[in-house]
């Protein structure tokens, strides 16, 4: 059988799905559009759309304080968002899962409210090569201002982690070790459950940074025994503006607020606050209420769509795509893990990816050239950038097809 | 020949282009074709920081004219660079200051000065008449 068979197996209703995101009609340059770009966010299908016309055509309302009609339903239909993305990743509370802008926010959140509790001078903070540069920046202010260290889990050429230097870093300064998921530049996903289980060994907590997994594969928070996960909506096929921050509650509840305002608060005199309870005392201010909704609507989508299919069917596209782009001569892939989720990361021999971007682009194809915002990982490949292409599962071998044939057209006008 | 003259001369060739890849292929010519920076240029003063792509960019007055040098990491980049030098390039510093840039959207590259594009073509730009400005007033102040 081959792979376009089982591909057709896997998603026979690609063409239903597909009509699902409206923006895949786009044309560029008179070309259907070929978008690629899944890794930086991910396009949004109707039901999506149509929950934010809804959220605002029905529901609009400020939550939780207000007692009339509109408030409760804005209310209802916010907190049941949360329960479905506390059953989403398998939190034991709902109240663990903080909304927050995305990401970065979330990680911002960690390094501040868990830094100012936990961490002081002289302590280890443990990232690793492969990250982000969101999962870098926030920690070097943190150790900035504490005088702790930062460490860095080292790769091998493949991009994969190794694990040996990472136990040899596991040290009583170690207070917190924080590794994304999957890596947003190689795709490499990343042994999470060995991370965990080793740092805990040590009684030390472990954020993941699921913003390139969640989307690609079940993640249960609970199994994996992770303290802190993050993520954003819009690379889940939600709306952009709002992530996620689950916390364990034991950790959440002694971590200080991230910021004050209305919500957070239980009683405020001049003189002393009193701050609200879990979730509530790290959601400062008027939410992202619509966002908060319109994520639920996008867990909807992906559930039933059914995130072992979409892994199975994406898996398949990334092994399509790397056998088919391995034909064009002078391509070095960078990031070759044994283990990876559906990115594509290469350079064409003696060319800038930037190049390959601009004659992609014209052929309607969105690929993201560049550091991805890992700088320090292009610098240890000793390279400007990547060309990398991310497939999310309404991406089809035909278009794979067409990106190959663009690939090859540009190694010929630039090479 | 004037500025306005040579950018009327690349929108005159760019004409004959029947579609992008022709275009673009052009483009690549031109990087190919832009006289090699000498190395003691490729400094990180010269060293104009786009997102994606490198420019290198170096002057020198003579004769009342300013000349630029410039290189590129990227190909499509070191094209459209040396468009502009060639355009802005052999010029006296207040023609340079004065120039409007028209050429980019009319030979139909405009995309390559937006913000997304980050490839340090717009700050080249900047920079090149940043520079014909400081020589202007020093000029003046002499």
């Amino acid at each position: 059988m081959n792979t376009a068979t089982i591909i057709a197996q896997e998603i026979p209703d690609i063409e239903k799905i597909r009509r699902d995101f409206p923006i895949l009609d786009t044309k560029v340059n008179g070309r259907p559009l070929i978008y690629f770009d899944n890794a930086a966010s991910t396009q949004k299908p109707w039901q999506v759309i149509k929950a934010i016309e809804h959220y605002y055509t029905n529901l609009n309302s400020n939550v939780h304080r207000g007692v009339h009609y509109l408030s409760q339903k804005a209310t209802d239909a916010f907190e049941a968002s949360r329960r479905k993305v506390a059953s989403f990743i398998n939190a034991e509370h709902d109240y663990e899962v903080i909304f927050t802008g995305g990401t970065t926010e979330s990680i911002n959140l960690v390094a501040h409210s868990f830094g100012k509790q936990f961490v002081k001078a002289c302590d280890t903070i443990i990232i690793s090569s492969l990250e982000h540069h969101s999962n870098i920046v926030p920690w070097q202010i943190l150790c900035e201002e504490k005088n702790a260290q930062l460490k860095v889990i080292p790769i091998n050429e493949k991009g994969e982690l190794l694990m040996d230097a990472f136990k040899a870093m596991l040290d009583e300064t170690v207070k917190l070790v924080s590794v994304n998921y999957v890596s947003n530049s190689l795709g490499t996903i990343n042994p999470v459950r060995e991370i965990i289980e080793l740092a805990h060994s040590k009684n030390i907590p472990v954020m993941l940074d699921a913003a390139q997994a969640v989307q690609h594969m079940p993640v249960d928070v609970q199994e994996l025994d992770v303290d802190f996960l993050v993520f954003s909506g819009h690379k889940l096929y939600g709306p952009t503006g709002i992530g996620v921050l689950y916390g364990k509650e034991k950790w959440l509840n002694q971590m200080p607020p991230y910021q004050g305002g209305g919500e957070m608060i239980k009683t405020v005199t001049f003189e002393k606050t009193t701050y609200n309870e879990l979730p509530f005392k790290f959601e400062a201010g008027t939410p992202h209420i619509e966002g908060v909704i319109c994520i639920g609507a996008a867990i909807d989508y992906i559930n039933e769509i059914g995130l072992e299919k979409i892994d199975r069917y994406e898996h398949e596209l990334l092994e399509y795509a790397t056998e088919k782009l391995s034909e064009i001569e002078g391509i070095k892939f960078i990031g070759t893990a044994d283990n990876k989720a559906s990115v594509v990361s290469f350079n064409l021999e003696n060319i800038h990816p930037y190049d390959v971007g601009v004659i992609l682009d014209q052929f309607g194809i969105a690929v993201r050239t560049g550091h991805h915002c890992t700088q320090p990982l292009m610098d240890i490949f000793a390279i400007p950038g990547t060309v990398r292409a991310s497939f999310a599962f309404y991406n089809t071998t035909v278009e794979i097809d067409i990106f190959v044939a663009g690939v090859k057209k540009a190694a010929s006008m630039l090479g | 020949m004037t500025i306005n003259e040579i950018q009327d001369e690349l929108i005159e060739e760019f004409e004959l282009f029947g579609d992008w890849m022709e275009k673009y292929e052009n483009v690549i010519q031109m990087g190919k074709e832009l006289p090699v920076i000498d190395v003691q240029y490729k400094k990180e003063e010269n060293l104009i920081k786009g997102c994606q792509a490198k420019v290198w960019l170096h002057a020198d007055y003579k004769d009342g004219k300013v000349l630029f040098m410039a290189d590129s990491d990227a190909i499509i980049t070191k094209g459209l660079v040396s468009m502009v030098i060639r355009v802005l390039s052999n010029h006296a510093p207040e023609e340079i200051v004065a120039a409007d840039l028209y050429f980019v959207d009319r030979v139909g590259l405009r995309e390559h000065l937006s913000m997304t594009r980050s490839n340090g073509l717009l700050s080249m730009i900047k920079q090149m008449k940043m520079y014909a400005m400081a020589i202007q007033s020093k000029v003046k102040a002499n």
